[in-house]
C-alpha cells in the first residue's frame, strides 16, 4: 500500500484544523496509509515570496528531509505545493532527493484526479457553490485552465465536486481573478488587497454563491476576514471539507 | 514626473483606492479591454502557437542582438537612412537635438514613443527652445495636463471625458462643460492639424525593425505617425535595440498578436512601413541601448526584452487596474514595468516587484510569453540580497523563518496565540499596527491545532476508540463536532 505523507500548511494546522482532518479522512477513505510527520512546520513560502531566500532555505531542506521516506506527499494547498514543486529548485540544484520530492508532491484534488484516477466523489451538498480559482493552483500547478490561455476549459476541483448530488455552481463575471491575498501582499498593499477581495466577494454575492470554496485556505482566510467584518451572509469552506462530506456551519 | 525619492507604491495605491468609485471605474475600463482581448485571442485557433512562435523569435533576437543590429544598420543605410547609435538616454537626446538644430527645426510633431518617454526627450528639447507636440490624442491630453502617460497604450485611461472637456476648454478653447467625445476629438483634430502643417520635423517610435530589410514598422490607430512624417521632410525614428525582428516574414506573427493583445482589435488601424527617406527628405534612425544590453546579459531578466509593449499585462493586472499607472512612477508601469524599472535603479523601485500578488495572470496573457510574475519574484530576491528590502519585512521574515525551524517553538507559540486570541479585547487586536485587521477580521482561533487533533486521533485509534475532535469553547462548537459531518 502506498504511504502518503500528509503535508498540512502551517496556517491550516494552527487555524483551520478541520481542513486538515477533511484531507486526512478523504485520503484514508481511499485505502491509503496516511501519516502526518509532526516535524513539519512551514514550506517557507512567505519568506521565499518576500525574497528572503536565506530564511526560506533551511525550511526547504527540512521539508525534503521529512517527506523523503513517503511514496507521495499530499497537501490541501495549491500555493504551498507550487512552492515545493516550482520554487525549491533555488535551494537544491539537481539534488536527487529534491528531484524525487518534486515528482511525488501533489495538491489534494490533483492527487485524486491525476494519481488516483478518481474523477468524482460521492456525497450530497445541496448548495450553490462559488469556486474561487486560487492563482497558484491555477496558473502554477495548472489545476484548472486560466481564462487568458486559449485552451479547452477544465477544473480538477470542480470536476470532483460536480459528482455530488444537489450541488450547483456560480457563474462569475470574472471567473479567475485574484482575490488579493498574495501572502505578505495582503499586509504591505492592504488597500489594494482589500479592494480586490471585496470585488471578488461582490461577484460571488451578486451571482448567488451560498458557499464559497477554494483549494487554498489562505485566499479564503482573506475573503472570510472581509465577509465577517461586513457581516455578509456567505459560508466559506475549503474544497476538502465539502468533498469529505462536511456541511456548512 | 519621476522624483529622486524612493517610489512608495503602497502609499500611492492606497491614495488611488481611497476614491473607490474612481478606482472601480478605472478597473472596469481596463477589464473591458481585457475582455475584448479575450474575444480576439479566442477567434484565432492558432493563438497559443503564435505566442510560442513569437517568444522563440524574440529569444533568438536577444541572443544574437549584435548581429541583427549590424545587419539592420547596414540594410537601413543602403535604403538611404542615417543610422545613429546611442549608449544611453543622454546620448539619444543629444543626437536628436543635434539633428534638429543643424537643420534649424523648431517645431516638432511626435507620435507615441515610450522610448522617448524613457529618455525624457520632451523636456530636454523644450529646454533647448524646441516645441514638441505629441500627436497621439491620449498623449496630447496628458501633455496638456503636464503629466506622464499612465498606461503605455492608453496614456490617458485615468481621465474621464468630463475632465478632458475641462482640459480642452482651458487649452484649446472648447465650450465649457463639453464632454461629447466626438466634439472633443474634432477639436483636438483641428488643433493637431495646425501643428502637423507647421512642423519642421516628425519624430516617431518604432514597433518593429526588420534586420533583413532595414525597414521598420510604426503602428498607430490615428494615422498620426504617417501625417507627422509625411508633411515635414525630416523624420527621426527612435528605436530601442530590442525591437528588432530577423525577417520580414516574422512580422505577421507580431502584427497579429500586438493589436489583439493591446486593445482587442484584429489589427492596428495603421501599420506603416518605412524603407528609407521620403523623396528629397531625410530619415534618421537612432538606435538606443540605455541599459538593454545589461538586461540581455542577465539570464534572469533577459526575457523581459521580448516585450512588444502591448500593455496586456497592465489590463489584466488586478493591482494595476486598482492602483492606476501613476502609482508606479515609472515610464512603463504595471507588471512588465516592475521588471524594467528596478533594472534601472533597484533601490528607487524596490516596492514595485512587491506591488503584485503573484497571481500570474500577466504571464498567461503575455503574447510573447514572458514569465513576468516569475521575474518579479526573482527581483524580490535580488532586492533582498541587495539589502534594499524594507527592514521591517526583512526582520519579520528572519524571525518567522527562525520560529519555523523549531517545531516545538512553532507549536508552543501557535498554542499561545490560539489560547489568547479569543480573550483579547478588540482594541488590542485591531489597531494601527495591524494592517490585516483594518478591514478584515482575523481567523477565529480553534482550541486545538491539527497536529494536536491528529495526535489525539492516533491515540484513540490505538485504543480502538472513535475519532471525535473536541469542540471549541471559543468558536462555534459544531465546527469540530461529529454531527457537522454527513458521513
Amino acid at each position: 500500500m502506498p504511504r502518503v505523507g500528509l503535508f498540512i500548511p502551517c496556517y491550516i494546522d494552527q487555524f483551520y484544523p478541520r481542513v486538515g482532518l477533511a484531507t486526512l479522512e478523504l485520503l484514508e477513505r481511499q485505502g491509503l496509509s496516511v501519516d502526518f510527520p509532526p516535524a513539519q512546520t512551514c514550506c517557507g513560502q512567505p519568506m521565499a515570496n518576500t525574497g528572503c531566500t536565506e530564511s526560506a532555505a533551511p525550511l526547504a531542506k527540512k521539508f525534503v528531509e521529512i517527506f523523503s521516506p513517503y511514496d507521495y506527499v499530499v497537501g490541501p494547498s495549491g500555493s504551498c505545493v507550487a512552492m515545493v514543486r516550482h520554487h525549491y529548485k533555488d535551494y537544491f540544484q539537481g539534488d536527487p532527493a529534491y528531484e524525487a520530492i518534486k515528482k511525488k508532491t501533489f495538491e489534494l484534488c490533483e492527487f485524486f484526479v491525476d494519481v488516483l484516477g478518481i474523477t468524482s466523489l460521492p456525497g450530497n451538498f445541496p448548495y450553490q457553490v462559488g469556486l474561487h480559482s486560487s492563482c497558484h493552483g491555477q496558473r502554477e500547478l495548472r489545476l484548472s485552465s486560466s481564462s487568458e490561455v486559449m485552451s479547452l476549459p477544465y477544473n480538477k476541483a470542480r470536476q470532483l465536486l460536480a459528482g455530488m448530488t444537489g450541488i450547483s455552481f456560480t457563474q462569475l463575471e470574472r471567473p479567475d481573478e485574484c482575490c488579493g491575498f498574495g501572502g505578505t501582499f495582503a499586509v504591505s498593499e492592504e488597500a489594494v488587497s482589500c479592494m480586490m477581495g471585496n470585488d471578488r466577494l461582490h461577484d460571488h454575492l451578486s451571482h448567488g454563491t451560498e458557499v464559497l470554496t477554494a483549494g487554498d485556505m489562505s485566499c479564503l482566510m482573506h475573503l472570510q476576514g472581509l465577509l465577517r467584518r461586513q457581516k455578509k451572509p456567505m459560508h466559506v469552506m475549503h474544497v476538502a471539507e465539502i468533498l469529505a462530506g462536511y456541511q456548512p456551519v | 514626473m519621476t522624483s529622486l525619492a524612493i517610489v512608495d507604491h503602497p502609499k500611492k495605491a492606497a491614495a488611488f483606492v481611497a476614491d473607490i468609485d474612481r478606482a472601480h471605474w478605472h478597473d472596469q475600463s481596463l477589464w473591458y479591454v481585457r475582455i475584448k482581448r479575450d474575444k480576439q485571442a479566442a477567434s484565432l485557433p492558432e493563438w497559443e502557437l503564435l505566442r510560442e512562435t513569437a517568444s522563440q523569435i524574440k529569444a533568438n533576437v536577444v541572443a544574437n542582438l549584435a548581429d541583427y543590429l549590424e545587419q539592420f544598420a547596414n540594410e537601413a543605410t543602403k535604403l538611404g537612412a542615417v543610422v545613429h547609435w546611442a549608449r544611453d538616454a543622454a546620448e539619444h537626446n543629444a543626437i536628436v537635438l543635434n539633428i534638429l538644430q543643424s537643420r534649424g527645426a523648431q517645431k516638432i510633431v511626435k507620435s507615441k514613443s515610450m522610448l522617448t518617454e524613457e529618455c525624457h526627450l520632451n523636456p530636454y528639447l523644450e529646454r533647448h527652445g524646441i516645441e514638441v507636440i505629441d500627436t497621439d490624442l491620449g498623449e496630447r491630453i496628458v501633455q496638456l495636463a503636464k503629466e506622464p502617460p499612465s498606461h503605455i497604450v492608453l496614456p490617458c485611461i485615468h481621465y474621464k471625458k468630463e475632465e478632458i472637456g475641462e482640459l480642452f476648454h482651458e487649452h484649446l478653447g472648447t465650450d465649457k462643460g463639453a464632454k461629447d467625445p466626438k466634439y472633443l476629438a474634432e477639436a483636438a483634430r483641428q488643433h493637431l492639424r495646425e501643428k502637423f502643417c507647421g512642423a519642421d520635423a516628425g519624430i516617431t517610435g518604432v514597433n518593429f525593425a526588420i534586420a533583413e530589410t532595414g525597414g521598420f514598422v510604426v503602428c498607430t490607430n490615428e494615422g498620426n505617425a504617417d501625417l507627422g512624417v509625411s508633411l515635414p521632410k525630416l523624420h527621426i525614428a527612435c528605436l530601442g535595440i530590442e525591437k528588432l525582428l530577423p525577417r520580414a516574414a516574422d512580422l505577421g506573427v507580431f502584427l497579429r498578436l500586438l493589436a489583439r493583445s493591446a486593445t482587442g482589435q484584429p489589427i492596428t488601424t495603421y501599420s506603416s512601413h518605412f524603407h528609407g527617406p521620403l523623396p528629397g527628405g531625410e530619415l534618421h534612425i537612432v538606435l538606443v541601448d540605455n541599459g538593454r544590453t545589461d538586461i540581455a546579459a542577465n539570464p534572469d531578466f533577459r526575457r523581459s526584452l521580448n516585450c512588444i509593449r502591448c500593455g496586456a499585462c497592465m489590463n489584466t493586472c488586478p493591482i494595476y487596474r486598482r492602483s492606476g499607472g501613476h502609482s508606479y512612477e515609472a515610464t512603463v508601469p504595471g507588471p512588465i514595468g516592475s521588471i524594467l524599472a528596478p533594472a534601472r535603479d533597484s533601490a528607487k523601485y524596490a516596492t514595485l516587484p512587491h506591488a503584485c500578488s503573484l497571481c500570474g495572470s500577466c504571464s498567461d496573457v503575455c503574447p510573447v510569453k514572458i514569465d513576468i510574475h516569475q521575474q518579479l519574484l526573482t527581483w524580490r530576491k535580488e532586492i533582498a540580497a541587495r539589502k534594499q528590502l524594507k527592514w521591517s519585512k526583512r526582520l519579520g521574515m528572519q524571525l518567522t523563518g527562525w520560529v519555523f525551524q523549531h517545531p516545538w517553538l512553532y507549536s508552543t507559540l501557535g498554542k499561545m496565540a490560539r489560547w489568547t486570541l479569543p480573550w483579547m479585547p478588540r482594541f488590542m487586536l485591531y489597531h494601527g499596527l495591524n494592517p490585516w485587521g483594518k478591514q478584515r477580521e482575523l481567523p477565529s482561533a480553534p482550541p486545538q491545532s491539527f497536529r494536536e487533533l491528529y495526535a489525539q486521533r492516533q491515540k484513540q485509534q490505538a485504543n480502538g476508540g472513535s475519532v471525535t475532535p473536541q469542540p471549541s469553547p471559543h468558536s462555534p462548537p459544531s465546527v469540530y463536532s461529529a454531527s457537522s459531518k454527513v458521513n
